[in-house]
């Protein structure tokens, strides 16, 4: 048995090295928002210091008058919101189909869809571009939307164990009703998964939100530029103003820590699918 | 059942991604395949010329050797380092603590940001007299580097950046190790084994397909930085003195700037055959280290 006092100090050790821990992720958060309201003064006085002497609101103003941050917005909204519903609904229809239906040379093609997942990206980058510049959809939404509605393979997989779950018996007793495959997809299998659907829809709104490489390649118009693309630009216009530009960042960044907060189960479970179906 | 029907129904499923194979990742490969034996550059010409582009660039092109060495100095220290500090974070908080859901929020909520406002933040905690890092560096008499302006600290400025989201590997980790029966534990216990060799014996080889699968997507994805290295660096383009001119950037300056695209898609192909033999170097390596259940 264990020597309880030894153990009671170690305990106490991890813990003060996780608390110690937790501090340095977290510092560079909290240091972001005492940049964004204090004074360009007050940065350059320099100092270990995360309190403003004044706090100054009006930096976030400020970036609304510098760059037209609500046009970015509304363009990064609807994009978000095509490929988040794109990304959802296709691959689970893509993904039921690989789960459930028997047919010829389903065990090939998802080996395909498998190795599709480890092929870099930007090998097929360049020829994407000839093909939507030859397209005349250069400096449109349609390169950056039109993937999302054709399966991506990641999400394949994570929605196809989910969809395996769902029990054949269910399926058979559909079918046997006179049930095609439509019916017991939209009916029977799609509400089953739900919870899938969610870990899926927060995850490409993540990588749809955070996209850089998509829109810096393919927009050129300002007026059609998104948040990624426009706080690029902001940097280079206002390269030392940190304030604006942490005031700024934290404006895009707002989104997605606050979902993180409201859904992080699905975030976690997200992670505890991924973890237990590599085991196998 | 009538199979021909259920053929049918399974094609009409997955349509959209034959399509979107078929448009988006074989059509673009083979293009690129003969692309890359080509002077192409979208607007005018298209020649075949062999393996010039191959040989330009072995030979006679100074910065792709640059940029293969970034890139490399970038996973040999990125990939083990996030992967390490993942595990030894996971292990300390799978010890019953108390307030383990804030711990796991705190640490995992870095991960979940990413995008030029990450960059930003970074640019501005490794700002040489501004930012945070050299300041609590200087609370100890310490005169910090200048980061991302020297180009002998540029690249592990990205690599600190890289080890604050380890939480999201970190939680896969976590997940893994819960999953791991009590009795194991219990059992070295009774034969007296310390907390330190049951980690080794017990924990690490349960944990390893996790670390394997990890290890083995981190080194894909890691090969491949781009958009850290475009936004961090000064010029858009590696500076400062090509210190972060990682290879994909470096593609991505003859590709769209310089529009040698021929020779980016041989780039491309290069690239494409060095993360393939880095892969299956990983999973020969496994099979040294890697513990699956029922072996």
């Amino acid at each position: 048995m264990y020597n309880t006092k030894k153990m009671k100090f170690w305990k106490s050790v991890n813990l003060v090295l996780l608390l110690v821990g937790a501090l340095f992720m977290i510092a560079p958060l909290f240091w972001m928002v005492s940049i964004s309201l204090k004074s360009l003064e007050e940065i350059y006085q320099g100092g270990f210091n995360f309190i403003p002497e004044n706090i100054q609101f009006s930096n976030y103003a400020a970036v609304f008058e510098i760059i037209p941050f609500f046009t970015y917005f509304v363009n990064t909204s609807m994009i978000t919101v095509l490929v988040v519903l794109g990304n959802v609904f296709v691959n689970a229809f893509i993904a039921y189909g690989f789960a459930k239906i028997q047919f010829k040379g389903r065990e090939t093609l998802f080996i395909i869809v498998l190795s599709t997942m480890m092929l870099p990206g930007f090998i097929t980058l360049i020829p994407q571009y000839v093909i939507y510049a030859n397209l005349g959809l250069v400096n449109t939404y349609y390169p950056l939307v039109l993937p999302a509605f054709l399966g991506s393979a990641f999400n394949i997989f994570l929605l196809r164990q989910f969809f395996k779950g769902v029990p054949n018996s269910m399926i058979e007793a559909a079918k046997m009703e006179g049930a095609n495959h439509f019916y017991i997809f939209f009916k029977i299998a799609l509400p089953m998964v739900k919870p899938a659907l969610f870990t899926v829809a927060i995850f490409s709104f993540n990588g749809v939100w955070n996209d850089f490489l998509g829109p810096l390649l393919y927009l050129n118009d300002e007026s059609l530029y998104t948040l990624q693309l426009g706080l690029q630009v902001f940097k280079e216009q206002s390269s030392t103003q940190w304030h604006y530009l942490m005031a700024g960042s934290l404006m895009v960044l707002f989104p997605v820590i606050v979902l993180f907060f409201i859904f992080q189960k699905y975030f976690i479970t997200g992670s505890n699918i991924l973890g237990q179906t590599e085991e196998k | 059942m009538n199979r021909k029907k259920e053929n049918l129904f399974g094609y009409i499923f997955i349509s959209p991604w034959i399509i979107g194979f078929l448009a988006l990742t074989l059509g673009p490969l083979l293009f690129s395949l003969y692309g890359s034996f080509t002077n192409y550059n979208v607007v005018s010409r298209m020649d075949f010329v062999g393996l010039d582009n191959y040989q330009e660039l072995f030979t006679n092109d100074n910065l792709f050797w640059v940029s293969l060495y970034n890139t490399f100095y970038f996973v040999i220290f990125s990939v083990p380092l996030t992967t390490i500090l993942a595990i030894l974070i996971s292990t300390m908080m799978n010890q019953n603590i108390p307030g383990m859901r804030v711990f796991r929020t705190i640490y995992y909520l870095p991960a979940i940001l990413s995008g030029v406002g990450v960059y930003l933040l970074w640019m501005q905690l490794l700002d040489p007299s501004t930012g945070l890092v050299n300041q609590f560096l200087a609370l100890f008499g310490i005169d910090g580097p200048n980061w991302l302006f020297d180009p002998d600290w540029a690249k592990p400025s990205l690599i600190f950046m890289k080890l604050w989201s380890a939480g999201g590997s970190m939680l896969l980790y976590l997940a893994a190790m819960q999953g791991i029966p009590k009795t194991f534990y219990e059992a070295a216990q009774i034969d007296g084994a310390t907390r330190v060799q049951m980690f080794f014996k017990i924990t690490l080889p349960m944990v390893s397909p996790i670390i394997f699968f990890d290890i083995v997507t981190s080194t894909i994805g890691s090969f491949q930085i781009f958009q850290e290295a475009y936004v961090m660096s000064a010029d858009n383009a590696g500076a400062p003195e090509n210190s972060l001119l990682f290879f994909n950037l470096y593609m991505w300056i003859r590709a769209f700037n310089l529009f040698d695209m021929g020779y980016a898609m041989a780039m491309s192909w290069i690239l494409f055959v060095i993360v393939l033999l880095l892969t299956l170097l990983n999973f020969w390596l496994s099979k040294r280290w890697v513990h699956y259940e029922g072996d």
